[in-house]
């Protein structure tokens, strides 16, 4: 496909430790097309957030790409060093993370850190990147725009702070977004105003966005398309209806069972055994087959499965059979 | 009906969030008042689940501290098997009630001590009273899900969920009969959770207990209780049984509340994001601390605060309450 803004091919990040090489990220491979949202779900450790550093290049030492390639619009990035990086980031892919205030700078005028984006990305002069630093603002929906431009982060609430970084990512019209947990510390009601404004403005932008996020809710309501991750690999990758109502992996399955909204009105909850093995410590074979209720001897016994080894949606060798095909 | 395990009555916590003395002497500041929680009554029956939901700022946390007794009301009364804590002078009296409650925290990581024994840290609400705790830690560990042989480990050897059985594990010690429970799964994960919420349902048979459950997260909510109470502001909004409130919620809080909860079979909704946010709780709008927010607000609500009072089967503070039932029977 030549239309993706975002492809990541065979994707492996390593961290070498004293006693072993551990890889929270392992083979990983996706694609985002113009105007898309991607979800990147899973549990903590499963690798979502490592996955979108590793695009942007923001891996801390000593996790390094050990092998795989990243492109961007046709040009390949996960190579770039020092300033080339610091060129496409910011200009060609915008970031939103889960805390609005760590990643805005509190001594300065919001109005100020986004003309400095600007001023670094774009050439225009300072009196235009003010201008347009006021219209960025306006149109995240933060009122009276022009003459909140000279506040500090501190003068803002939690949902407009967001708005503020969400305005900050977009400033310099990137082609992609990376959005890891960018409701997770908001109210419900804030969260569904900042998840419709990032859909919104994607929309009329045609920005491609890799949302990463916990929740099933915001993913069915966002995304596009869904990636599911477990352990370090992708687990499942489908349309997010597919997904979400009939998953092929045992562990999407499990996981959206899992969830209280799935079983409503039962006692108890479907829960999966056990939990995320420790990527120090991962099984041989499928990684999930400890917790698989369908684990056969092939699982404990073969190489990890992976998408396109198998039907390219799940990394299963028995994906799960759905009652709707049967019928 | 017996008496409830939990009556609340007008219970009211204001916070004093003047800046220093001298500052207000030299800047003509008057002193600030936060009202956290603001004259709030409800029941919670003995073997029941009963759930306050709300926003950052509604207050649910400190009510929970004041039904334990970590925080003194303001006004108001908590009475726990009839007792009321902060008034209550006989003290053998208040061992024995304090003995029946205990809590569980959102932080499994927090709120376990990295020094002690996972043996010391649940044995303790027992040891504390100068009971036996011979095996009971083992026995307790086995009950939650984890092994005898943990009891000799240190926190830091297990994950989120193990250390939230942990924590649960040491609320049981001392054979409680409530347990304030403040958003015990938010910092866990949807399988982890799953797992928790389960166990909590299992021991709340077992042992007879009784929850306030408090959590910002309605599927949990409507999961888990009997009966639910929705803040804001500090302020009792609505109060139902989970049926009534998800299928016809009337206040209009509540409806925006669960209209913006995102949902798993929501795909590609639209949904109308509400305007605005909580309002600042130092300077609460006048009447109805919602109107700012409401699509039925009108000059009655900007006057005079609207009272809870019972609407067919649930309690509902707002003026427009039919009104708000009509409308919100559009298809979801």
């Amino acid at each position: 496909m030549t239309d993706a803004v975002l492809s990541v091919r065979d994707l492996v990040v390593e961290i070498p430790t004293r006693h072993a090489v551990l890889r929270p990220v392992d083979q990983v491979s996706y694609e985002i097309e113009k105007g898309e949202i991607l979800g990147v779900v899973g549990e903590s450790g499963a690798g979502k957030s490592m996955t979108g550093n590793a695009v942007i290049g923001l891996l801390d030492r000593p996790a390094r790409i050990a092998s795989g390639e990243v492109w961007l619009n046709g040009r390949r990035i996960d190579a770039l060093k020092g300033d080339a990086m610091r060129r496409v980031r910011g200009r060609e892919i915008g970031m939103v993370f889960q805390d609005p205030l760590t990643s805005l700078n509190p001594l300065l005028q919001i109005g100020d850190q986004l003309t400095e984006t600007m001023l670094a990305h774009l050439d225009i002069s300072e009196t235009e990147g003010r201008k347009r630093a006021i219209a960025a603002l306006d149109e995240v929906g933060i009122p009276a725009a022009a003459s909140r431009i000279d506040s500090y982060p501190h003068e803002f609430s939690g949902g407009m702070r967001q708005r503020v970084v969400i305005a900050l990512a977009l400033c310099a019209e990137p082609s992609l977004v990376i959005a890891d947990e960018p409701t997770t510390a908001l109210d419900v009601s804030v969260q569904a105003q900042i998840i419709s404004l990032l859909k919104r403005l994607c929309r009329e932008r045609g920005t491609a966005v890799m949302l990463v996020t916990h929740d099933m809710g915001v993913i069915a309501e966002a995304a596009d398309r869904v990636a599911v991750m477990y352990a370090g690999r992708l687990a499942e990758l489908g349309p997010v209806r597919d997904v979400i109502q009939r998953a092929r992996h045992p562990y999407t399955e499990g996981l959206m069972a899992s969830t209280p909204l799935a079983s409503r009105g039962q006692t108890r909850l479907r829960q999966i055994p056990g939990s995320m093995p420790r990527l120090g410590a991962l099984p041989d074979g499928c990684a999930f087959h400890p917790r698989c209720p369908k684990a056969q001897d092939k699982c404990r016994r073969d190489p990890s499965p992976r998408l396109d080894t198998c039907d390219g949606r799940a990394a299963c060798w028995y994906p799960v059979e759905q009652r709707e095909a049967a019928e | 009906m017996t008496a409830p395990l939990v009556s609340v009555q007008g219970l009211t916590r204001i916070f004093d969030v003047s800046k220093p003395w001298l500052n207000r002497v030299i800047e003509r500041l008057p002193k600030a008042r936060l009202t956290a929680v603001s004259d709030v009554s409800f029941d919670i029956p003995e073997r029941e689940v009963y759930a306050l939901v709300g926003e950052s700022g509604s207050g649910k946390s400190t009510i929970g501290k004041m039904v334990v007794g970590l925080l003194n009301p303001s006004g108001g009364v908590v009475s726990v098997e009839g007792v009321d804590l902060s008034r209550e002078t006989d003290p053998a009296k208040v061992e024995a009630v304090r003995s029946d409650i205990q809590m569980i925290f959102q932080d499994p990581f927090a709120s376990l001590n990295p020094r002690w024994k996972v043996r010391d840290i649940i044995a303790e609400p027992v040891a504390a009273r100068g009971g036996d705790t011979e095996g009971l830690a083992e026995r307790l560990l086995e009950q939650v899900g984890l092994a005898a042989e943990d009891a000799g480990k240190f926190p830091h050897e297990f994950s989120g969920g193990q250390r939230q059985r942990i924590c649960i594990a040491r609320a049981l010690a001392s054979e409680p009969k409530l347990i304030v429970c403040d958003e015990p799964t938010s910092a866990l994960d949807v399988s982890v959770q799953a797992q928790v919420l389960n166990l909590m349902t299992d021991l709340k048979e077992e042992f007879g207990l009784t929850y306030l459950f408090i959590s910002h997260d309605l599927t949990v909510v409507q999961h888990m209780s009997d009966r639910i109470g929705v803040l804001y502001l500090g302020r009792l909004v609505e109060e139902a049984d989970p049926d009534t409130l998800f299928e016809r919620p009337a206040h209009p809080y509540s409806q925006m509340l669960l209209s913006s909860a995102p949902r798993m079979d929501g795909f590609g909704r639209e949904v109308e994001p509400p305007k605005g946010e909580i309002p600042d709780p130092i300077n609460p709008p006048s009447g109805c601390a919602f109107n700012p927010r409401c699509p039925l607000a009108s000059d009655l609500c900007r006057a005079e605060r609207p009272e809870l009072r019972h609407l067919e089967d649930r309690r509902v503070a707002c003026h427009h309450a039919e009104k708000a039932l009509g409308a919100g029977a559009e298809p979801a």
